[in-house]
């Protein structure tokens, strides 16, 4: 099981123009990352409150919603977050131009 | 502070307290001075004020305040427990590959990461945040034509028919209106002022003429913005000066005047500015000096003449309705007239037929407007019974372009002076309508209803945005055309310019073919009296048109069999 979770994030970062997948767990810590520490950390350290801002900003207009995704595209990368329970996967893209 | 000290015994605690009556006691007495009592007097009535409301009161406190602080953590990492040491890195893998092993690490991966290869594997596919179209050159924007109304200058003294409108020139934003309102016997029925107006003030006019007679015509002198020159119901012409005052300046003498109204006054071309030309329902065009009113320097009698030995006569002469002048085309001049013909003027011919070379049957009525394109100066339009047709000066018999006729009569039309293809036209039913000849030639591109009040005079300001409307009621409205009806466009002079060339050549052809018709006839009945040869030619185009009628019912044929 453990080594299919290992695959799965290996596959992920490999795809064409991602530059990093990072895992990272309810306490702000990279669990699992492609990338160096101290930009990982930024990422996780980033991402953590921006993930709750936007989960409550979609509970507080539908309450019977919930996040699923999050992109946030800027010019030269695009940062795909997918909220879980207790976990974050962060993949960091650069745009095929 | 002192204070007051009260000494109970205990074993006096919880005794009842006894009191006793005791009397009043006077303390002072202080008797009312009379003195003071003199300065006051008695208030009758006394004005008490009493409130029956329930008492409320106002307290405010104002609490502590809180000190709030904003400081910045530095929080390089994040929240690990207590026991993993953060520098040390084999303690942080340790953890990291305790947590990766966790169930909820694996499910939430396995939950995540079909999703996330979606998108990633969609960027990759297409940019789906570019920006279409953007190296695409943006288009002009659509043309959008439009009139409105600025301003209505009423007529101060009684709603009187206007009779003409002239802009000052020199660009400035004055126009003077001449009004007529006349009986039958020409005796006027309201009071015969001209006025000058400011276009910027329209509760009042700057100023008024005030002419000997009645003031059919007036216009500015082009090269002098002071003067202006009119034409009298009596016959005269007049001169006015605007910073002399009210009065006319001069006036010819009678003796020497029309021997009817004068419909029309234009300055000409000359060399001291000061000469102008008037033609009236007598049939005579006279030209003046503005210097010397006394006489006519030259005369000019509009009678068609046939033959170069005819002399004219006042007698046969058509009655003048409008005139019309072009400076840049200095000895010759146009006259429409009563009865519907435009005649092209020579004033430098010697004989009679030299003089009046070239008439157009215009309208089977008066011609109320006659005006040359500023821009190709060999066109002319003329406006009269309920049609307005566009002219060429090489076509006599026909005109080149011809507008299809309304249902009311066309009371005035004028030329643009900034788009060479525009023109506006005032008909009776209180509809101005605005002419496009690039855009549509069969209908016009802008029609504007201004009231049950009809125009009857329409003149554009030199600068071309501007437009007044003289009405029957006295009323002038002041329009303002969009920035697409004033500007004119690049290559539109030479798109105006191809279709102008095109009608007259298609014209020229059809007045060529028709003479060729003619020359043929005539050449039947004065050579023959077989009527054949006559025939023969008309029968030509017969012919074609037989054939290709056989043809197209073969054709008919053929489809229906086949079907």
């Amino acid at each position: 099981m453990a080594n299919e979770a290992e695959e799965t994030v290996r596959k992920l970062s490999t795809h064409k123009g991602v530059a990093g997948v990072i895992i990272v767990n309810g306490e702000g810590i990279p669990i699992k990352t492609t990338l160096d520490n101290h930009v990982s950390v930024q990422y996780a350290g980033l991402m953590g409150s921006l993930i709750d801002k936007a989960k409550s900003v979609v509970r507080d207009l539908d309450p019977t919603n919930e996040l699923t995704f999050l992109r946030i595209r800027s010019k030269r990368t695009e940062i795909m977050v997918a909220p879980d329970k207790d976990f974050i996967l962060i993949v960091v893209q650069n745009p095929v131009d | 502070m002192e204070t007051y000290s009260y000494i109970m015994k205990r074993r006096d605690f919880g005794k009842q307290p006894m009191f006793c009556e005791q009397g009043p006691e006077l303390c002072d007495t202080i008797l009312p001075n009379p003195v003071e009592q003199k300065a006051f007097i008695l208030r009758n009535p006394v004005h008490q004020a009493t409130q029956n409301t329930p008492n409320f009161s106002l307290h405010e406190i104002s609490t502590e305040r809180a000190k709030y602080n904003t400081t910045g953590i530095n929080h390089a990492e994040g929240g690990w427990p207590k026991d993993v040491n953060i520098h040390d890195p084999e303690a942080t893998q340790r953890y990291r590959r305790k947590v990766e092993k966790e169930e909820e690490y694996i499910n939430c991966v396995n939950a995540c990461s079909p999703g996330m290869e979606h998108y990633a594997l969609q960027n990759n596919a297409i940019d789906m945040y570019q920006i279409y179209y953007s190296d695409l050159a943006s288009l002009p924007p659509v043309e959008k034509n439009s009139m409105r109304t600025v301003n209505v200058y009423r007529d101060p003294m009684g709603g009187r028919p206007i009779s003409s409108i002239c802009w000052q020139p020199e660009g400035q934003m004055r126009f003077a209106v001449s009004y007529v309102d006349m009986n039958y016997y020409r005796n006027p029925q309201g009071s015969i002022f001209g006025l000058l107006w400011d276009a910027e003030t329209p509760a009042e006019p700057l100023m008024n003429f005030m002419p000997p007679s009645i003031l059919l015509d007036l216009q500015f002198n082009p090269k002098d913005s002071t003067m202006l020159a009119g034409g009298l119901v009596t016959g005269q012409v007049v001169l006015f000066d605007i910073r002399r005052g009210s009065q006319a300046v001069s006036a010819c003498p009678p003796h020497v005047a029309h021997r009817d109204m004068v419909r029309n006054v234009l300055f000409i071309n000359s060399k001291s500015g000061l000469e102008f030309f008037s033609g009236g329902v007598d049939g005579a065009c006279k030209w003046w000096d503005a210097r010397n009113m006394s006489e006519p320097t030259e005369e000019m009698i509009i009678d068609i003449a046939k033959y170069t030995f005819d002399v004219p006569s006042m007698a046969n002469a058509y009655g003048i309705s409008t005139m019309e002048y072009e400076f840049t085309i200095p000895t010759r001049f146009m006259v429409g007239t009563d009865n519907g013909f435009v005649i092209n003027a020579n004033r430098k011919g010697k004989t009679q037929l030299e003089k009046l070379p070239i008439q157009y049957p215009a309208h089977t009525g008066t011609v109320r407007s006659l005006e040359r394109n500023p821009y190709f100066l060999k066109n002319f339009l003329t406006v009269g019974d309920w049609r307005l047709h566009l002219w060429s000066e090489d076509c006599h018999d026909s005109p080149v372009l011809s507008m299809p006729p309304t249902r009311h009569k066309i009371t005035c039309a004028t030329w643009s002076p900034t788009k060479c293809s525009l023109l506006l036209c005032t008909g009776a039913d209180g509809v101005i309508s605005a002419w496009d000849l690039l855009r549509s030639q069969c209908k016009p591109v802008l029609t504007m209803y201004l009231g049950d009040d009809p125009p009857v005079k329409v003149r554009i300001h030199e600068q071309g945005s501007l437009v007044a409307v003289g009405t029957q009621k006295g009323s002038i409205f002041m329009l303002e055309l969009s920035a697409s009806m004033t500007a004119s466009e690049r290559n539109e002079k030479n798109l105006m310019l191809a279709i102008l060339e095109r009608e007259t050549k298609r014209e020229k052809i059809l007045e060529a073919r028709l003479r060729e018709i003619r020359l043929k006839q005539r050449q039947a009945e004065e050579g023959s009296p077989r009527h054949s040869l006559g025939v023969d030619d008309p029968s030509a185009g017969d012919r074609d048109l037989a054939e290709a009628t056989q043809d197209y019912f073969n054709v008919v044929k053929k489809e229906l069999a086949a079907m």
